[in-house]
């Protein structure tokens, strides 16, 4: 009995210890009391970390009353994460989300309108590049961005001269970046992908291309005003403009969403003469051991629409957060998102500014990098999602069906935009 | 003398009384942790099955929604598929490899035991972005030797006529090995005399096979039977490293027809964040794990006599 007491006793005593050391942690951090301290989740992106961290300690030395505590999370958990947290009553003050996220959370009730006292609409609406619009929901706006992000064209000088092709004159219509892949596109006897003239995917930004960009150029609204009614398939416009992009992996063979893991890396290994990403894409990019260069989206006809498909990650304050962490949050946000931020922002992640201000400044607009996707935000449409994942899986099955069963196409069409209705059906019932 | 020996019973039934409280306060840590993290949770999402997430009231709209859903019962034909191709093959080709090792003999026994047990022992994870690599439809290894070999090269996971196949090649390669062990071990139980005594009566060697080795195996493809339905059943790892990810599509891709119960849950709970329809399809696959399972003891465990 002796030996289960002293045993007991020895477990007592660790745990106090144990207590009394995490206890001093905090305390540790945390010298008076009167400071305020917010939390700030975000994904792991290093450049962002690193760049987060660099502006939390400038704000800090600013307003020596707050303290702002960063996390971070691999970005295949980082949902789940935020999910499991809110629902345990343990979730940030502060949550920067993807805009497809945004009807979402506020579905589901985790993030709170901006105060008016705080930023009014109007204000938001002079302050942001126009695509931030589309996610004004029940006449509130939710969140408020950094930067944001558009597509361009990447394309491979070395294939482009190797394939006996200009390396300088990339595509500027649609049918001229046809005529090049198919020139650069190396098959086996037996027809499998060699290397690809140009990286065609659904997944990843395929279907963004698709929707916002050659549907619009075609002359079809994808949606309508409210976003309650997809309207691909509206116009015999919307078919024509599905079958020119499925025509392109099925009939041109121009490029296969198995070449490489993903388009992006293709590319980088050499594999893809071209392909459509993000500005986000630069990063890695500039590390590729050939010549490459990037330029703003094909169009239909030359002097035809240009357009272009934005999103961005965004920063929304929780559901119940008020009081001095509200006021605290709401500082922390108005520092991260003025336009000195922006521009490190560019620099350090490349993420182009979201500020209107900065869009229209000459130096930025003339970068060799950047200034294609500065170019292509000025036409650019952010698409309103009620569910990306779903709407994205929906749109990839469709695409499959006709690539590996060879479902008709205006059939397949109709099935898609059915769908992705049901879903939207689903979400505006609810509101 | 009576109190006497009372006092002594006395003593010694505390001492037991004592015995067992320090094996109880022992116990009851791991019992309370076990409570905690698995029948508690299990318990409620058996409850979180028949409410929503507006409303706590009983419901089975959940199950509605369920035995409506046609990729729900995709994915229960598919786990089940997964269970009919895998189980029997992993373990007759365990059992074959555990025989051709025994019959060797000699000091390399251990090697070829070791190689086919290393696949087990690997990160699933890693196993499967291996073979991930090497299903590649343009690139991989596979589709090269079938080239080399004047075949018509496959889609593997890119297809779905073919990816619910590949999928189960990874989990029988890999799980063989299990298997050869269990086997091995099961193989050096039976006694040396039951085969002299055959062999004197002029057995061939099916007849030993089949009628010593075979039913003296029993427990051990009783165990192996049990554990592979139960682990295949709930399939989930190699499906989420092998399908899906890629620019984002889906787990359990193409067009679903990877998908089994488990990932099917794991998409609505944690995709979806519908965790109440998803815990009605985790009920679900206890349910079909449990008939599965009694059914199997039923047939299985017969006793065998020589």
């Amino acid at each position: 009995m002796k030996k289960t007491f002293a045993l007991i006793f020895t477990l007592l005593i660790g745990s106090v210890l144990l207590a009394a050391c995490s206890g001093g942690d905090s305390k540790g951090g945390e010298k008076d009391s009167d400071k305020t301290e917010i939390t700030y989740w975000q994904y792991t992106f290093p450049t962002k970390v690193e760049e987060i961290d660099k502006i939390i300690a400038d704000f800090e030395a600013e307003n020596p009353d707050i303290k702002v505590v960063a996390q971070d999370f691999p970005y295949d958990q980082y949902q789940n994460k935020i999910f499991a947290a809110v629902e345990a009553g343990d979730g940030p003050d502060i949550l920067n989300i993807y805009n497809g996220w945004i009807s979402k959370f506020v579905d589901m009730d985790y993030i709170q309108p901006i105060r008016e006292e705080f930023m009014s609409k109007d204000e938001i609406s002079d302050y942001y590049v126009d695509m931030i619009q589309p996610y004004e929901l029940d006449g509130e706006y939710y969140t408020l961005p950094v930067a944001v992000r558009s597509l361009a064209l990447f394309w491979n000088k070395d294939m482009y001269k190797e394939a006996g092709l200009d390396p300088e004159s990339p595509p500027k219509t649609w049918d001229e970046l046809i005529e090049n892949a198919k020139a650069m596109t190396e098959m086996t006897d037996d027809g499998r992908y060699k290397k690809e003239g140009f990286g065609w995917n659904a997944a990843g930004q395929g279907l963004h291309e698709f929707q916002q960009v050659l549907l619009r150029q075609y002359g079809v609204e994808p949606y309508s005003e409210d976003a309650s009614k997809v309207l691909w398939n509206e116009k015999q416009e919307g078919y024509d403009a599905f079958k020119y992009w499925m025509d392109m992996t099925m009939v041109h063979k121009i490029g296969d969403p198995d070449v490489g893991n993903t388009y992006r890396e293709a590319f980088l290994a050499g594999l893809a003469g071209m392909i459509v990403d993000g500005s986000f894409a630069v990063g890695d990019i500039q590390n590729a051991n050939f010549d490459w260069g990037v330029t703003t989206l094909p169009v239909l006809e030359e002097g035809g629409l240009q357009s272009n498909y934005a999103s961005y990650w965004t920063n929304a304050i929780a559901k119940g957060v008020e009081g001095k962490k509200l006021e605290a949050s709401e500082k922390f946000l108005a520092y991260l998102i003025q336009e000195d931020v922006q521009r490190d922002w560019l620099e350090n992640i490349g993420e182009l500014p979201a500020s209107k201000a900065l869009i229209e400044d000459a130096e930025l607009a003339n970068d060799p990098t950047y200034g294609p996707f500065i170019e292509g935000l000025e036409y650019a449409h952010a698409t309103f999602f009620v569910n990306e994942d779903k709407e994205r899986q929906i749109i990839i099955d469709g695409v499959d069906k006709i690539r590996l069963e060879n479902a008709d196409y205006d059939e397949t069409f109709d099935d898609i935009v059915k769908k992705i209705q049901e879903v939207r059906d689903e979400f505006f019932d609810k509101q | 003398m009576a109190t006497n020996k009372e006092t002594i019973e006395k003593k010694t039934l505390s001492l037991q009384t004592k015995k067992a409280l320090i094996a109880y306060s022992f116990l009851i840590i791991p019992v309370l942790f076990y409570l905690a993290i698995r029948i508690i949770p299990a318990f409620q999402a058996f409850l979180m099955s028949f409410t929503t997430s507006s409303s706590s009231a009983f419901t089975l709209e959940n199950y509605q929604k369920l035995v409506q859903d046609e990729v729900f019962w995709k994915s229960v034909k598919n786990t089940m598929l997964y269970v009919v191709i895998v189980v029997p093959l992993q373990m007759l080709f365990g059992l074959l490899l555990a025989l051709a090792i025994e019959r060797m003999g000699g000091k390399f026994k251990w090697f070829y035991r070791v190689v086919f047990f290393l696949p087990y022992m690997t990160s699933i994870v890693a196993i499967s972005w291996v073979w991930r690599l090497l299903y590649d439809p343009n690139s991989g290894v596979l589709n090269e030797i079938l080239v080399k070999l004047h075949l018509p090269t496959q889609e593997w996971l890119g297809s779905p006529s073919t990816a619910l196949i590949s999928i189960s090649i990874v989990i029988i390669w890999q799980m063989m090995g299990f298997c050869m062990l269990l086997f091995t071990a099961g193989l050096q139980v039976i006694p040396k005399q039951y085969y002299e005594a055959a062999n004197i009566d002029g057995a061939t060697k099916w007849q030993l096979f089949w009628n010593i080795t075979f039913p003296l195996l029993n427990p051990t493809i009783v165990f192996l039977a049990i554990i592979g339905v139960i682990q295949t059943l709930q399939t989930f790892t190699q499906i989420a490293n092998l399908t899906g990810g890629s620019s984002g599509g889906g787990l359990g891709g193409p067009l679903n027809s990877t998908m089994s119960v488990v990932v099917y849950m794991y998409n609505e709970g944690f995709r979806e964040y519908n965790l109440h329809y998803a815990a009605a399809s985790t009920v679900f696959l206890f349910i079909l794990i449990l008939i599965v399972t009694l059914i199997q003891f039923r047939t299985f465990n017969k006793s065998y006599k020589l």
